[in-house]
């Protein structure tokens, strides 16, 4: 067994141990509609087996995508819509707060993560990103990539800002301009191969589309300057087809 | 008459006095970590102790409940992290174990986006066995690593019954990523595609079976051609 597998098993039991929530530390909330309806799973067409009425207490065990687990004082847990959550009330008597991401406060999310896939002068490109906003226009924004061609195979991490132009737009464009490193391996049939690290600087724009609640689709172009050892530097074309993008 | 006025006057004033003084020793007790405790301190510690004439004071302190108000702290389980254990057929040599790791956060309902990375070891093609001499490839290029970024697709949610008495939610989903694959040292670009069926033996731990194609380039044996590889596999993941 490889080491990374037994460093994963001990992941995964160290998770498992955590999966036992303390009882005291559960959220406690009080049905605000007229009642709300126990699923047996965390999805629309699992089937009600059970309602509470206006007026309980009921306990929040957990929160799988938009379903809530609760438990009743007579120990029967079952899963809740967000819908129902919504007008449920904190012990104080006022709303229960979900911090809900959508179209309204989608800006105020501060991180953003993603995954997108293209072209790097004529190779496949695999890109996953991550950022942080500072304000409503401008992030931060550190980016992955890896670039499989067929002549060579390369990857980069870049740094850069991005600029959201109208970002209260559902159709948004972007400028982008950052630095980074890129590594290039070639393939071994290759003569004077060699392996190298150079300097890339960038500079881009692109559009992301506001799908729904906390995700996005992205498309980018970037132009990247490679600073090689050589007489000349390289410029690249980087194309971003589509990408996937999530708040959080 | 005069005397049960006095009297009157007297509990009231040691009333309260007293009663907010009582509230006082209610803070030795350890505070309970409800949200809906009485923070008694407050309302103890800002009473003058009870040596005062009743008349500085108001007869009735009221004593308004106060709870420590807590903000929702949900445990939220949109992550899913596991390992696998499985077939992979690659295309021309042979089949054999592959293992990996899982890790999947849940979006919606419906969609999951998951990354895979998985480890396996090729073994000789036909043409090596026969002919019994002429290695295609060395002993380190035979192993086979990859890695995938895929977005799944809960198609078919629903619940497995075992006897009477016991329901378990699952669901049968697709996925489709890309990735890469190192294989003969080196890294290809990989399309991957499948469909996999979970079953939840309760609400923090997935059984899952998958299948899966990785489909990539290869031009090892001369010409360049597509593989299909193949994998099944059984894994154990959790929520967190």
């Amino acid at each position: 067994m490889p080491r990374w597998l037994r460093a994963l098993t001990l992941l995964v039991a160290f998770f498992a141990a955590g999966a036992w929530a303390d009882d005291d530390e559960l959220q406690k909330i009080l049905i605000a509609d007229p009642f709300i309806e126990l699923h047996t799973g965390p999805g629309r067409g699992y089937p009600v087996f059970h309602v509470i009425e206006r007026g309980r207490e009921v306990l929040i065990v957990k929160r799988r995508t938009d379903w809530f687990q609760v438990r009743t004082d007579k120990d029967i847990e079952g899963w809740v819509p967000r819908d129902q959550m919504v007008a449920t009330l904190l012990p104080t008597g006022e709303p229960l707060d979900l911090q809900e991401p959508s179209r309204e406060n989608y800006m105020s999310r501060r991180w953003q993560g993603g995954i997108m896939a293209g072209d790097f002068a004529g190779a496949s490109l695999i890109s996953v990103f991550g950022g942080y906003a500072f304000s409503d226009n401008l992030s931060i924004e550190l980016t992955l990539n890896h670039i499989l061609g067929e002549f060579s195979n390369s990857a980069s991490a870049t740094l850069g800002l991005m600029h959201v132009f109208v970002p209260e737009w559902r159709v948004s464009p972007y400028f982008t301009l950052g630095t980074g490193i890129i590594y290039t391996d070639p393939k071994s049939t290759l003569v004077r191969a060699e392996d190298r690290t150079d300097q890339i600087g960038y500079v881009g724009g692109g559009l992301q589309f506001y799908l729904t609640r906390r995700f996005m689709l992205r498309s980018e172009y970037r132009n990247n300057v490679i600073f090689t050892s050589r007489d000349d530097n390289e410029e690249v074309d980087e194309w971003k087809y589509l990408g996937f993008a999530f708040f959080f | 008459m005069e005397v049960s006025r006095l009297r009157v006057l007297f509990l009231i004033a040691f009333a309260a006095t007293a009663l907010p003084g009582c509230a006082m020793f209610r803070d030795d007790e350890p505070e309970a970590t409800q949200a809906a405790t009485v923070p008694a301190a407050e309302s103890g510690a800002t009473t003058v102790p009870a040596d005062d004439s009743p008349e500085s004071k108001p007869i009735i302190e009221p004593q308004v409940e106060r709870r420590t108000i807590k903000r929702a702290k949900i445990d939220t389980e949109d992550f899913e992290i596991g390992a696998y254990f499985g077939v992979l057929s690659i295309e021309d040599f042979e089949s054999h174990t592959v293992y990996g790791g899982r890790l999947a956060y849940h979006l919606t309902e419906d969609f999951f986006i998951e990354g895979t990375l998985g480890q396996s070891r090729a073994g000789r093609t036909s043409y090596e066995t026969l002919s019994g001499s002429a290695a295609l490839l060395t002993d380190d290029e035979r192993d086979y690593t990859y890695y995938a970024l895929s977005l799944g697709w809960n198609v078919f949610p629903g619940e497995v019954f075992i006897g009477e008495n016991r329901a378990y939610n699952s669901a049968f989903y697709l996925v489709a990523g890309i990735g890469s694959t190192t294989f003969a040292d080196e890294d290809r670009f990989t399309v991957s595609g499948g469909f996999g069926y979970r079953v939840l033996p309760t609400d923090w731990l997935a059984v899952h079976f998958d299948v899966r194609d990785h489909v990539f380039d290869i031009d090892l044996l001369g010409e360049k051609k597509i593989v299909n590889n193949l994998e099944a596999h059984l894994g154990l993941s959790i929520f967190f």
